[in-house]
Order: C-alpha cells, then structure tokens, then sequence
C-alpha cells in the first residue's frame, strides 16, 4: 500500500489524475497523519472534513471525465494568516481568536479552485512577527528535527511560517502556504530542509491575508522539492482586482518551463553577504552551492550590493510602522476580542482590549511602529528608512548589469532552541539579515536546502532574481536541488 | 535620541494600548535597545535619493465608479462582539 505521506504535489496530482489512487485516500491518510502529531503543535484548527470534501469532489470529476486543476487531490496546510470562510481564522493572535470569517481569501479560493483540499489552519507566529513561532498565542510550534547529538532539545522551525515548514519536513501534509514579510517564508524552509519561495510583489493577492506590513506581505508555497513549489505558485498566482497591488499580468507556465540547464546564467556573489565570524558549516554550503551552479553551467561574479547592512534597521523601522497602521482596526467593535472594564468608555474600551489581545511581541511592533510615525520624528525615522529602501532596491538594480540571479545563504546558522533567542528582541531579528533585503526590494527569492551542519540540521542557500523572473529562480533552485542530494529527513520521535 | 518612561506611556496611549508601570519600565529599555540600533541609519547619504513609495513599478488603477458588493449586513455583524439589532454595540460614547 502507497505511504502517502511520502508523496508531493506531483506524484498526488498525477497519481490521481491516472487512477493509481483515489484522492480521497491520500486525504484520509494525511488527516490521520495530523491528528497524530499534535506534538508538534503545527496546526490550531484541524479540518479533516474539508480536506474529505475536497477529495471527494476531485474523485468525482474525475469519474465524469472533468479536467482536473493543476492541484487535483492534493491536500495542504494554510497559514492561518488567510482568511478561510467559515473556519476560525486567528494571525495566532487572542484578539482573533473565535473569529470566522464570512469571506475566503483570494489566494486560498485559488488553490480550492485547483482541486487542493484543506488538512487544517497551520500555526505561526501572531501576525506573522517572529523568527521563530514562539510568539503565537496558540503555543510554540516545535520543528521535527533534533540535533544529533542525541539531545531532545525542542528546535524552533522557524518563522513566522512555523507551522508551516514543521508540517511540511513531518510530512504532515506534501505542501502549504506561506507568507513572507521580511523572511517568512524562507527562512522555516531553511530550518528544516524544505523550499519555499515567495514571489515577485504583486504576484499573489494579498485579498483576505490578515494584514502585517502591506508594502512587504507576499504570499507563496512551501514544499517538499522545487518542482511542487512551481506547481503552487501557479495555482497561487495571478491578477485580482481586490488588491490594488496586485501585478494585471498572466502567470506563467513555470513547471513547464522548468529547466535546470543554467548555462548563460550569470550567479552573482555578494561580498556583502560574506558577514565577519559567519558560521563555518554556512560558508561550507554557500561554497557548495556556488560549485553546483556551476556545474549546471552559471557563470560565478562577484557583486557589492553596499547597502545590506542597512537593510534590517530599514526593516524594522518599516515594517513596524505599517504594523501599527494596519493593526489599528482591532477595536473591539467590529470583531474578534473586546475587553470592556466595569464602567470603561469606549477609550479605555479600546486599550484594554489591545493590551489583552496582542502578545508582548505585537505590542512592541505597534509601540515602535507608532513612535516613528509620530510627529517630529516621521522624517527622522519613517522617510530616512524609506530612502534607504531606496537606495537597496537600487543596490540590486546595478548588480544586475552583471548578473541574472543571486546566490546566498537564506540564513546565518541553523535552526536555535526554542527559548534560545528569546531574552533580546535585536537577537532574534538578525536572524533575518539574509532574507530582508530582497523584501524590501519586492524581489522573487527562493530557499532550496543546501546541507547539514556539523549538529545535523538542515540549511538552506537562497536565490534571489530579478522582478518577475520567478522562472530564473525556480530554475537554479532546480539545478541546487539535483546536485545537493538532500535527502535527509527528521526521525518521527512525535 | 532615547525614549523616558512618559515617552513611552505617550506611545501607548497613541496606540491605543493600555500598559501598567512595570511594562512602562520593561518598554523603556527595549525600545531605546532597538532605537539605538536602527540610527545606524543616519550614516546613510541619501542626498537626492526619494523615498521609496512602490516596490515595483506598478500604477493605481482605476474601476468604474459602481457598486460591486454590499448587501451583506448580516455578514459583516457575524463577528461583532456585540451588537444591538443591526448595529455595533459600544460603551456610551455621549454623556
């Protein structure tokens, strides 16, 4: 009998597509899959009947001869950052908790389109701030990986998509969403061998995904090799009125256009990138990872991108400031939590209530991010940060006069315990020195697994391409993914 | 620059949180952490340089001037915390 939990989108869409197996068999293994590993805490709300349903439908299509979506019985996670109409949607924050939403995001309404069935809403961190899911109101999520060392010590998978990338190394589930802000996406694939990429800005609506910081926020998939990754970004993808960033453009075919022939290509190296005291087992990848592009036929360059030091400071004075604009809605009027102190005003009404709804994290965001919006020091803070965004979009702009995609690592070590980083907030925010600029510049970037370390855990190189060249990307994520033999895998101790 | 603790129980109550001392106390230190860490910032020549508004290069569009949606009281009362027939409920506003 087929384990289907070995399966990816691939090999479960073309499975049921011939008739090997039903979809409705892969649904109820991988739902006996996640209610068998609550250990993990990588799911808030399970939906086991609508991943049946969602089986069932495809199954039926298929028996009446209907073409099938490019998703067809394929069952996923969704980040419980997008609004699913009719199941609890909480940004794993107490202030959404019980909220429902009458409405579907335009991102996962694309993918039901497809054929994919939903397993459940994935944790994350609380509005999808953190490195490393320990911010969300629902409990850590913890990584299947341990060190080798025999050490049982709880891993953090990363963040904010940590239930995400935990789900996905278990095999929870062969896929699922995510959503990059300054790293979110990349950096869990990172933590426990996975990929994910998140796309050019603009190429999936942000329609329906509670919003953080809405010049960043950029959907994307995570999954188990590239190939499943091209596949749900197609399905992902595509133009919506709803937003107005959203890109008027036809998505392209990316898995057809999949090609791991890089010859042509010019690889940029950033010397920037190359931090003092950089972690020996991430130089030792980034090096393989240059030598396997060229065995795919790259040329290697070397670039200067000057401003990457900047980039995180820039961040997070960005980030926290449309954080605090676009969190503002949650007032306890219209929904989610209200704390209504005996004889309180509304005023007073609408403090309590955000001082019980949003962990220390988010509170901390909202605070910094009202600060530099205020006034006398808006210009000082907030337009000086938006220069330098600038000045590092422009950074990649003259390096690609000299080449076509950028390698790097995704991260500056591999995946720390949870509790590890927690005590200092600037700690944990380096943690995404890697993955923030190509954010700020709105750039497409890709982490594909790149290794071990020395501990046993996974590390992830990342590509970053041009605007619009997902296909580049995916490509030389290809080319990684055929060279690097990464098969690893965590050991099911859950 | 650095932040007191009446800065940042301004803070607060601009953003609508309510904090206790001890978190007042807790806030100052962390928030003057970050803040002296994001000034690197200043160093950056940005002579000339506008700031960024567009990520990529993308422009407004325009939609006829039409209703497309609506008609769903019911729905956007589903999540309300309270609600008095088909209106929010608040705490008296008006004295």
């Amino acid at each position: 009998m087929t384990d289907f939990s070995r399966l990816g989108v691939v090999a479960i869409r073309d499975g049921v597509a011939k008739g090997d197996f039903k979809a409705v068999e892969v649904a109820e293994a991988l739902n006996a899959r996640v209610s068998a590993a609550k250990a993990l805490n990588a799911f808030i709300v399970e939906t086991p009947e609508k991943a049946i349903e969602a089986a069932q439908a495809v199954d039926a299509d298929r028996a009446a001869g209907k073409p099938l979506g490019k998703m067809a019985g394929v069952p996923i996670g969704m980040k419980d950052l997008f609004c699913t109409e009719g199941v609890q949607t909480t940004a794993a924050s107490h202030i959404l908790e019980g909220f429902v939403p009458t409405y579907e995001s335009t991102v996962s309404a694309n993918l039901w389109k497809a054929g994919a069935g939903m397993l459940g809403k994935l944790n994350l961190d609380q509005f999808a701030m953190g490195s490393s899911n320990e911010t969300s109101y629902f409990g850590n999520v913890i990584s299947p990986w341990r060190r080798n060392d025999g050490s049982t010590a709880a891993l953090a998978p990363g963040g904010s998509s940590g239930g995400s990338s935990s789900a996905i190394a278990a095999r929870l589930c062969p896929a699922a969403t995510g959503t990059d802000t300054g790293g979110s996406i990349r950096q869990p694939a990172a933590f426990v061998g996975i990929s994910g990429i998140k796309p050019t800005y603009g190429r999936c609506s942000r329609w329906g995904v509670v919003a953080f910081a809405s010049s960043l926020d950029q959907a994307g998939p995570m999954a188990r090799d590239v190939r499943d990754c091209a596949i749900m970004l197609e399905a992902m993808a595509g133009f919506d009125p709803k937003d107005s960033t959203s890109l008027d453009l036809p998505v392209p075919a990316w898995e057809a256009g999949l090609n791991s022939d890089l010859k042509g290509k010019r690889i940029g190296i950033p010397k920037e990138y190359r931090l003092d005291g950089i972690d020996e087992d991430i130089a030792k990848m980034w090096d393989n990872g240059i030598s396997w592009l060229k065995d795919a036929g790259a040329e290697i360059v070397d670039i200067s991108l000057p401003h990457t030091q900047y980039a995180l400071p820039a961040y997070y004075i960005i980030a926290p400031a449309e954080a605090s604009s676009n969190l503002a809605r949650y007032d306890g009027v219209r929904f989610g939590l209200r704390d209504l102190p005996e004889g309180a005003g509304l005023q007073d009404m609408y403090a309590a209530t955000r001082a019980a709804g949003f962990g220390e994290e988010v509170r901390r965001r909202i605070m910094i991010g009202t600060y530099v919006l205020s006034a006398g020091f808006y210009d000082a803070y907030y337009t000086q940060a938006q220069k330098v965004r600038a000045l590092i979009a422009r950074d990649f702009e003259n390096a690609w006069a000299s080449c076509d995609l950028i390698l790097a690592p995704t991260a500056p070590s591999a995946a720390f315990g949870l509790g590890e980083k927690n005590a200092d907030p600037l700690s944990m925010y380096l943690n995404d020195v890697f993955a923030v600029p190509a954010s700020l510049a709105g750039l497409p970037a890709m982490s594909v697994p790149g290794g071990l370390s020395k501990d046993g855990l996974p590390l992830g190189l990342q590509i970053i391409g041009k605007a619009l060249d997902e296909q580049s990307v995916l490509n030389a994520g290809l080319a990684i993914e055929q060279r690097s033999g990464f098969t690893a895998e965590a050991g099911e101790w859950w | 620059m650095s932040v007191d603790k009446d800065t940042v129980n301004k803070i607060a109550r601009l953003s609508r949180i309510a904090i206790s001392d001890a978190e007042a106390d807790k806030m100052v230190g962390e928030l003057n952490g970050i803040l002296a860490w994001v000034e690197q910032l200043g160093e950056v020549d940005v002579t000339g340089v506008e700031p960024m508004t567009a990520v990529i290069a993308n422009k407004l569009r325009l939609r006829d001037d039409v209703v497309t949606d609506g008609d769903v009281r019911d729905k956007v009362l589903a999540n309300a915390p309270a609600k008095e027939g088909s209106f929010f409920g608040v705490p008296k506003v008006i004295e």
